[in-house]
């Protein structure tokens, strides 16, 4: 019963890395580059759920929409403004860098209007913990979580297969040049990668909020250090990749805080990565890229 | 069009001789203690550090308007650590490069501790309000304001056992965070000779402290009654909202860490109802003293102050008894007023907001009593024995 409690709750907190991963991914597999201020628009996201909540006592509903928009037009901007002049840049490096600077950017503003106190988030989630036999409980917020990140899932892989839009991200992550040949219009298509990533940032903001309710300029970025992970893990460029190793992530963590040592959860998630790389380099779902001369 | 340019050079240049007569002009003289305070204004513990930072502010305005220290005034500067013993060190050096004489600071641990280092290669007198680490004592030169971890960990033992709150006690601590550390090493050393038992001893680390329903869950499977959190009230109000999410109905019992949970931002305080802490300061008190500090307090800054405020105005009362019981100057060097300092702070005893004849031992730590308080109704109270 405990074990099934804790597998809950690390299947739980999975979902969460898991939404989190997907942006990691879909950015990584269509702009080559790693968005390390992906975890920062989280915050932003959970920062603007907080002000309509729970500062102007508006509803819930209203919260979770603006902060999808806020979100979407924060992340086509970002993309716009710092990593689109960069595109032909010789070096990877300097895209990389400059999304580390990005994120610095998006902590100090959030830090320069919102101040460094932390901030108790009120759950956004109206259900009451399920309780089944005597030492099982499942918050509300576990069963949001879970199921949130598989409708994502569903939706997600419907959306990359079957409409046209999808599909030319599929094509450009492919061969940037080839689909540009072919008619599709490249920048669009990335500024709608950016634009997803960051919605879902937007809603892996609220739920990770909800569950763990405290909110600071620093909120999103150990959360999206663990996404990256997940996201490696699993395999990055690939969707289903994302899921299943933020999935694992969670387990993973949550097991070993329970059964090993609740101090070297965070060592042991990472061990487990560095193995994963060094048995299938590309992580588990990772597709091997033939290295073009 | 030329004219008028050299007219504006002429006038920028007198405006520029003027402003720096004005300069020399503030120059300081000789005649006054320079005091620097270090805290975290910004980041994870802003609300120590700027509570640090106001209740030194007022208690030098008082000693100032009131003549100084053997008749030298005060001149107060403080900085920003962030919570970062790097920055810390940095913030020590500005203060150091402003002509600071005796440092209040730094108000947590892991910085005192890492100021300390620098602090003792200069031989400046340093006093922290409420790094409570036994490590923040090491250097001779260094005092504290506030119980040092040990200290804490046994009365919180002691009083969680006589006062029968619980007969199995879980606890859930910082291991990356010597002061969280050094509190649960006494508590479970203590708890030994305690009619309670401990059933789940958990940890996490700065890196990961926003997930608790394992350790949360460990503790429930292990039967506790009271969870002890000798922790900060960050983690610790992410504690009580998982808690009663899950349903589980603990008591929670904590230190002078938890003080400052009430003043979270959008905090359901009827989650902290009944959470005990034990501290030496309670805004609440009746004494004169107190409510003359929390009245100021409240005018300045608008809120209630919480611990950490008294042990800085706490501070600098203290050293300006030691000063005037070494009748010291302020053109002794920082070495020399640091010595004559030292030997006074071993005789002296002061009452204080934090407590009534604090004395000092050998070592830099402070005796005095504690006060157990009890959340009721949204604010602190003081339970009465």
């Amino acid at each position: 019963m405990a074990f099934l409690s804790y597998l809950i709750n690390g299947i739980s907190l999975g979902a969460v890395y898991a939404i989190i991963a997907l942006g990691y991914t879909m950015v990584y597999g269509i702009a080559k580059m790693l968005n390390f201020a992906h975890g920062d628009v989280i915050m932003i996201g959970s920062y603007v759920v907080f002000c309509v909540v729970s500062m102007l006592n508006l509803p819930v509903w209203l919260g979770i929409l603006l902060s999808v928009l806020v979100c979407t037009a924060l992340g086509v901007t970002i993309e716009a403004i710092a990593y689109r002049p960069l595109r032909q840049a010789t070096s990877s490096l300097t895209v990389l860098i400059t999304a580390i600077g990005v994120s610095y950017f998006l902590q100090n503003v959030a830090l320069l209007i919102f101040g460094a106190n932390t901030k108790a988030f009120t759950s956004v989630v109206p259900i009451d913990a399920v309780k089944i036999g005597e030492s099982l409980t499942i918050t509300g917020e576990s069963i949001v979580t879970i199921i949130a990140c598989i409708i994502i899932m569903i939706v997600l892989t419907l959306f990359v297969n079957k409409t046209k839009a999808g599909r030319a991200m599929l094509a450009v992550s492919e061969d940037k040049g080839a689909a540009q040949l072919m008619g599709i219009n490249v920048n669009k298509t990335i500024s709608l990668t950016f634009a997803i990533g960051s919605a879902l940032a937007a809603i892996a903001g609220v739920l990770l909020c909800s569950a763990y309710p405290s909110l600071t300029p620093y909120t999103g970025s150990m959360p999206g250090i663990k996404a990256f992970v997940a996201a490696v893990f699993g395999g990055i460029g690939s969707i289903p990749g994302a899921f299943i190793g933020g999935i694992i992530l969670g387990i993973i963590e949550n097991l070993s805080k329970a059964y090993i040592s609740s101090q070297l959860s965070d060592a042991i998630v990472f061990c487990v990565l560095i193995i994963v790389l060094v048995v299938k380099p590309t992580g588990l779902l990772g597709k091997k890229l033939q290295e073009k001369v | 069009m030329r004219k008028l340019g050299k007219l504006t050079s002429v006038v920028l240049s007198a405006v520029m001789a003027v402003s720096m007569l004005a300069g020399c002009g503030n120059q300081a003289k000789s005649g006054t203690f320079k005091i620097g305070a270090i805290g975290p204004f910004t980041g994870d513990a802003a609300i120590y550090g700027l509570a640090v930072k106001n209740g030194a502010d007022i208690a030098i305005k008082e000693i100032n308007e009131a003549g100084g220290i053997n008749g030298y005034k005060i001149e107060y500067n403080s900085q920003d650590d962030e919570l970062d013993n790097e920055k810390s060190v940095n913030a020590y050096n500005a203060l150091k490069d402003w002509g600071m004489q005796i440092l209040v600071g730094s108000t947590t641990s892991g910085c005192s501790i890492a100021v300390s280092a620098e602090s003792s290669a200069d031989n400046m007198f340093q006093l922290t309000p409420s790094g409570s680490a036994k490590d923040c004592i090491a250097t001779p030169n260094a005092f504290q304001v506030c119980f040092n971890d040990p200290n804490q960990g046994i009365a919180s033992a002691q009083y969680i056992g006589g006062n029968k709150l619980a007969s199995k006690v879980a606890v859930i601590y910082n291991s990356s965070d010597p002061y969280s550390n050094g509190i649960y090493e006494k508590f479970a050393k203590e708890a030994e000779n305690q009619p309670f038992e401990i059933v789940s001893a958990e940890a996490f680390t700065s890196d990961s402290k926003s997930d608790f329903s394992v350790q949360l869950q460990k503790a429930k499977e292990n039967g506790a009654e009271l969870v002890f959190l000798p922790i900060y009230y960050a983690e610790a109000s992410l504690i009580l909202t998982q808690s009663a999410s899950a349903g589980y109905g603990f008591k929670f019992f904590g230190c002078d860490g938890l003080d400052g949970i009430l003043g979270v931002d959008n905090f359901d305080k009827s989650l902290a109802e009944g959470v005990m802490l034990l501290t030496p300061f309670a805004a609440d008190a009746t004494d004169e003293k107190t409510q003359s500090f929390v009245k100021k307090y409240q005018e300045a800054y608008g809120e209630i102050p919480n611990q950490f405020a008294a042990d800085a105005y706490d501070a600098i009362y203290i050293i300006k008894a030691a000063i005037e019981a070494a009748n010291a100057t302020p053109d002794m060097s920082v070495s020399d007023l640091c010595e004559a300092m030292k030997v006074q702070m071993g005789k002296i005893s002061v009452d204080g907001l934090t407590g009534l004849s604090m004395t000092w031992d050998a070592d830099g730590a402070v005796n005095k009593a504690p006060k157990a308080m009890e959340i009721k109704n949204g604010e602190y109270a003081l339970i009465q024995n």
